[in-house]
């Protein structure tokens, strides 16, 4: 994955990274702290069938398809931010 | 080694099953009675877990002619079709399936794995969308890797989700190829095909269905799912396994779409390994041969599957949705789920432990997959068993006043004497038991 072409501050105000955030919450450890660093695969204590209901989640809320190989490429959310982003672009 | 360090989370979760007594992939049976018994660890034990659903294994013409093809043209192939040629065995078996499925054309492969890998992974290219089940099997997994297609997946078993996930792509260029299973392998549930039928056509996408768990299983002639639902002519492609009711190996592709030719010289694992070996092809064509008329045997496997999920949900296990020929206990304690495991095996029950991420929504499963060569008998202690086990472990409520200890009394001392031996096989003498 390329790295994110947005910058830390921008993020915060993006509406979908707010969006994942919300998408997010139901499927991570409550306790965790979430920022755009954090790995969904590593830190938020979701395995891959749980990340698969994220995705499922979002995909509906922002009605968009992400593809496997796309998802196979995010580790943090910020790099899902730019994935989303991308696919976005192209449609 | 550090090569394996990667490994390390898969050690961890084996020295957890292997913590508990026996892990899954080091069992090692030392004697094969019949479909449904086996010498394990010196003792009979019963085999509620091997897909041998028609109990295929033992039939004598299967036997007969397997060892028959041997004699003549030997023990194997050397090589695949595309460079040493097919025997007419292939060839013969290839037209038995197409006939079988009413379908214009077969290919065959070496296992079912090999089938999805070169169906599916072929099937779709580069520009193409690949639309799959969440709960798929490893074998299309792994197919979509090595498809150049773009792999979306949709809700299990829904077809709303799949409907929007083709509407997104509608306006792409690029052929669009569902892939989905009959019977799902690991809750037996079975896929809503009408409606996946109706989704795929409204988008005119393709559909391929893997017809793995449902051959020989399902529908009055055994063609599996499609026939039972009555939807032949809406299907693209089937692929399907010969390890399953068929009682031996192999894979194989059939389809309706002309010009399938083509893809024996595309599809790489097709192309890339040995042909089946002629007494593997002789084997497979005579139970297929018999699968159309095996009305009998799937009553049975139907019957004992119903006694089987009747008899674990009366007594309080959490199963999956539907009764089917794979009844699965869903559990949420892993150490349980070993425990039930292992206590079931040194009962004299063989089952299978599927952990996930292998399993959906990251159940542990207990689960079971019946014959229609068991008996009544050995569907009965096989409830008890669970039962008492389950019992023990607090996974069922224990009954009020009747009790544990009659429960116990029961199965102590009476496993063995209580495993009749398998009615299908007494027609034939054979080689007792070693420790029964
Ligand atoms: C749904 C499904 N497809 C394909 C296969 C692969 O079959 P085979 O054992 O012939 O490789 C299996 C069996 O494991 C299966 O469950």
């Amino acid at each position: 994955m390329s790295k994110p072409t947005i910058s830390e501050d921008a993020i915060f105000s993006d509406p979908l990274y707010v969006e994942i955030l919300q998408q997010l919450r139901p499927h991570a450890d409550a306790d965790t702290n979430i920022s755009p660093q954090t790995s969904i695969t590593r830190d938020l204590g979701m395995d891959s069938l749980a990340i698969m209901d994220f995705i499922f989640d979002l995909e509906d809320a922002i009605d968009i398809s992400i593809p496997m190989e796309r998802i196979a490429e995010v580790q943090t959310i910020s790099d899902l931010v730019a994935a989303v982003h991308k696919l976005q672009q192209e449609a | 080694m550090a090569i394996f360090d990667k490994f390390q989370s898969l050690t961890d979760n084996h020295d957890l099953v292997k913590s508990f007594g026996q892990s899954p992939s080091s069992l090692q049976f030392e004697e094969i009675i019949s479909p449904t018994e086996a010498v394990l660890n010196g003792r009979r034990t019963i085999l509620l877990g091997t897909n041998n659903y028609l109990g295929m294994t033992f039939d004598e013409t299967c036997i007969e002619k397997g060892v028959a093809a041997l004699r003549e043209e030997g023990t194997g192939t050397t090589g695949s079709r595309i460079a040493n040629g097919s025997y007419n065995g292939h060839k013969a078996l290839e037209n038995e399936l197409a006939e079988f499925y009413g379908m214009k054309e077969a290919m065959l492969f070496s296992t079912g794995y090999m089938a999805n890998l070169g169906a599916i992974g072929t099937l779709a290219g580069r520009g193409d969308y690949l639309l799959i089940d969440a709960d798929s099997h490893a074998s299309i997994h792994d197919a979509c890797k090595l498809s150049d297609a773009e792999v979306i997946r949709f809700r299990h078993n829904d077809p709303v989700n799949l409907a929007k996930k083709l509407e997104r792509l509608a306006d792409k260029p690029g052929e669009k190829l569902v892939i989905i299973e009959s019977i799902y392998s690991m809750l037996g549930d079975t896929s809503p095909l009408k409606e996946m039928i109706a989704v795929k056509k409204k988008y005119g996408a393709s559909l391929l269905i893997d017809e793995a768990h449902s051959l020989g299983v399902m529908g009055a002639t055994g063609r599996g799912l499609c026939e039972l639902a009555g939807v032949g002519d809406d299907i693209d492609f089937i692929t399907g396994t010969f390890s399953k009711s068929v009682g031996t190996i192999g894979g194989f592709l059939v389809s309706n779409v002309p010009g399938l030719d083509i893809v024996r010289l595309a599809s790489r694992p097709y192309m890339f390994t040995a042909s089946l070996p002629p007494s593997v092809v002789a084997t497979a064509r005579a139970a297929l041969s018999k699968i159309p008329h095996a009305t009998e045997l799937r009553t049975k496997l139907w019957d004992n599957a119903t006694q089987l999920y009747a008899g674990l949900k009366n007594t309080g296990f959490d199963l999956g949705p539907q009764v089917s020929p794979i009844v699965a206990i869903r559990l949420s304690d892993p150490q349980k789920a070993v425990a039930l495991w292992n206590g079931l095996l040194d009962a004299g029950l063989y089952t299978n432990l599927a952990l996930p991420p292998a399993t959906p929504l990251g159940w542990y499963l207990l689960r079971s997959s019946i014959s229609a060569a068991h008996t009544s008998q050995q569907i009965a202690l096989a409830v008890e068993l669970c039962t008492r086990i389950g019992r023990e472990l607090g996974l069922i409520p224990c009954p009020l006043k009747t009790g544990a200890s009659v429960e116990m009394m029961n199965v102590g001392g009476t496993r063995k004497s209580a495993t009749k031996p398998d009615s299908k096989r007494t027609a034939e003498p054979k080689k007792p038991a070693a420790q029964a």
